[in-house]
């Protein structure tokens, strides 16, 4: 892992120089960070996974609902987990289960922040 | 599968593998901030400011891309099998993954989301001439248009065309003309 030290404020400043921000949105990059993370650790071959990134996409090219736009990190996210689930890293239907779990946290879980500071009604 | 918001799937398996101490969330932040902050287009144009000024390079950079990039120290994961293709007076050459994104990460960083679309991926290998106009580059009608489709196997890097007029431009001066798309060879360099 090589990190070379960039000019990041320059006319060439990387990598947003051509206006293009590298994840759309949060959840993307952390996506991105899983598999770079389970890649380092040794947990899959790079290979492998690309597979079924392939897989992924192929499938939603051959059929998505009408007007669906196409997401790339959401085939990524989806060959993640084939990959874990293949490994038995994971059980197949853990991931949805937290995913409803997470859905099911009351409104403003994530709200916890001292009131002192500001004078708001909840 | 689909009726659960994408960012709750991402956030569940996260915590699935970070409790299971598959994943260490200080990693997964340094490979973020890395392809955010650091590794991106100026590394290729790097490499292709020594390869204009640097015959010797040049001819290296052909033979064995990986290792002539590993020169300037740019090496890392999706950087292995790397061919540079060179454009010319008589053929301009492009790239494309048409199976998923292959792309050189050392170089260019992760790649802009027109590369990754559908469309792209489909149309320039059926009619680059007109993908390539849409994208604003005209490829004059003699020259030849080579499509590079790039897999596990061969990931492929344009080394674009030197401008007229930049004679007289030292490396560091051509380094910042050379953007992105030119080296994905949806553009061309200007001086």
């Amino acid at each position: 892992m090589t990190v070379v030290q960039l000019d990041v404020d320059g006319p060439a400043a990387p990598p947003r120089s051509n206006g293009e921000l590298v994840f759309a949105q949060p959840w993307e990059s952390r996506a991105f960070g899983l598999a770079m993370a389970l890649r380092e650790a040794g947990t899959f071959e790079w290979e492998d996974f690309r597979t079924e990134l392939v897989a992924r996409i192929a499938a939603w090219e051959s059929g998505h609902e009408p007007g669906e736009c196409f997401s790339y990190y959401r085939c990524w996210l989806e060959a993640l987990e084939r990959v874990v689930v293949t490994r038995g890293l994971v059980a197949d239907r853990a991931v949805g289960d937290r995913a409803g779990e997470l859905a099911a946290r009351p409104a403003g879980w994530d709200h916890g922040h001292d009131h002192a500071d500001h004078d708001h009604v909840h | 599968m689909t009726r659960i918001p994408i960012e709750l799937r991402t956030e569940a398996l996260e915590q699935l593998l970070v409790e299971r101490g598959l994943v260490d969330p200080k990693v997964m932040d340094a490979y973020i901030k890395m392809y955010e902050k650091d590794v991106g287009p100026l590394n290729g144009a790097r490499v292709v400011a020594k390869a204009w000024t640097d015959p010797e390079y040049k001819a290296r950079l052909l033979d064995d891309g990986t290792a002539a990039v590993a020169e300037l120290g740019f090496k890392g994961p999706q950087g292995e099998h790397l061919v540079v293709v060179e454009n010319t007076d008589e053929v301009h050459n492009v790239v494309v993954c048409t199976l998923c994104s292959c792309y050189p990460w050392p170089l260019l960083g992760l790649p802009p989301s027109w590369y990754k679309d559908p469309a792209y991926r489909a149309r320039v290998v059926r009619e680059p001439r007109t993908v390539l106009a849409e994208m604003g580059l005209e490829v004059p009608a003699d020259r030849r248009i080579e499509v590079w489709d790039s897999s596990s196997e061969a990931r492929f890097f344009v080394l674009p065309r030197r401008p007229e007029g930049t004679e007289d431009h030292t490396e560091e001066q051509l380094v910042a003309l050379v953007a992105r798309d030119t080296m994905v060879g949806v553009a061309e360099v200007r001086a």
